[in-house]
């Protein structure tokens, strides 16, 4: 199976590379952004085919080291 | 002083480090490999040096704080042992939680390598004893990611209970935005946890101990943990 762990920044959180890539995107001539904040994304390939267990197993691995839950959200997805 | 000195892939700070360590207390730090699981028989001080840790992957400090060695930290610290982590020693004592908050990329998305002043803002810890509450000192820095920040409630904890034991400051020892070179919140340089025994700061103290470079500055901090040690003893 495959899975996919994507960790973004929690709100209020200042995201200096988000807003350089903002800036960056302005200076392009890319019209239209309001904002960006700038995340991380893990592919995983998991063992077995059990989708409940797949999924207790993505949020232990984020918890405990994918994303800093201090100022990090994560969003946990098995995608078959 | 029976210090050991944690040693990660990627750490690059560990010999300037050691070399402070044995010039300020006569006795050479133990070199503790991060594969192991125990500190060295009557440890006293375990340092967590600066450098890149697994090559800044994931975050800064985030795979060492899961090193075999950090079960062995945590203990030592939790029966009360003394802990210091400069620079990437912050991040990782951060990030296993040994030390609230975070340490994220510089506020002007630069790394900073120079001299910055530090005030001092307690005299009265097991790490500070060496120097005066309100004392500003020349220490370097030298890193990417030295924005603390924490919630609003850790840090109005951490300043209520007097636990930002450094700040950056001007020369003269005013808090001022044009000093606090890496954007972090009410400029804070060095923290202490709740219990006093573990301090984790971004700039490098073992780097301005020796007169020939012009500034020993960072004498303070080793001479006053030399100092508690020598009382507990």
């Amino acid at each position: 199976m495959k899975a996919r762990v994507t960790v973004t920044l929690k709100s209020g959180i200042l995201d200096p590379q988000g807003k350089a890539i903002e800036g960056a995107l302005r200076s392009l001539g890319v019209a239209g952004v309001a904002s960006v904040r700038q995340g991380k994304v893990f592919d995983i390939e998991i063992e077995g085919d059990d989708r409940a267990q797949a999924e207790v197993m993505l949020k232990q691995a984020a918890d405990k080291l994918l994303a800093n839950t201090v100022i990090e959200n994560y969003r946990v997805e098995v995608v078959g | 002083m029976k210090a050991a000195v944690l040693v990660f892939p990627g750490i690059n700070r560990e010999r300037d480090m050691a070399r402070t360590l044995e010039l300020m207390s006569g006795t050479a730090p133990a070199m503790v490999w991060h594969a192991e699981t125990a500190l060295p028989g009557g440890t006293d001080l375990v340092v967590i040096p600066g450098g890149f840790s697994y090559g800044d992957y994931l975050r800064c400090g985030a795979i060492a704080a899961r090193a075999p060695i950090m079960d062995a930290v945590r203990g030592f610290a939790a029966q009360g042992g003394l802990v210091l982590g400069v620079c990437n020693g912050f991040q990782i004592l951060c990030e296993t939680g040994l030390l609230p908050g975070v340490l994220m990329r510089n506020q002007q998305l630069k790394f900073i390598c120079r001299d910055v002043y530090l005030r001092v803002e307690r005299s009265n810890t097991a790490f500070t004893r060496g120097y005066n509450a309100g004392q500003v000192i020349r220490v370097p820095v030298a890193h990417g990611e030295g924005n603390y920040i924490a919630d609003g409630e850790t840090i109005a904890r951490l300043e209520g209970e007097g636990r930002v034991l450094f700040r950056y400051c001007s020369p003269d020892g005013m808090i001022d935005p044009n000093w606090n070179h890496n954007g972090a919140i009410n400029a804070i340089a060095g923290i202490l946890n709740e219990r006093g025994n573990v301090l984790g700061m971004m700039p490098h103290p073992e780097n301005h101990v020796e007169a020939a470079l012009g500034v020993t500055d960072g004498r303070g901090l080793f001479a006053g943990l030399m100092e508690t040690l020598d009382r507990a003893a």
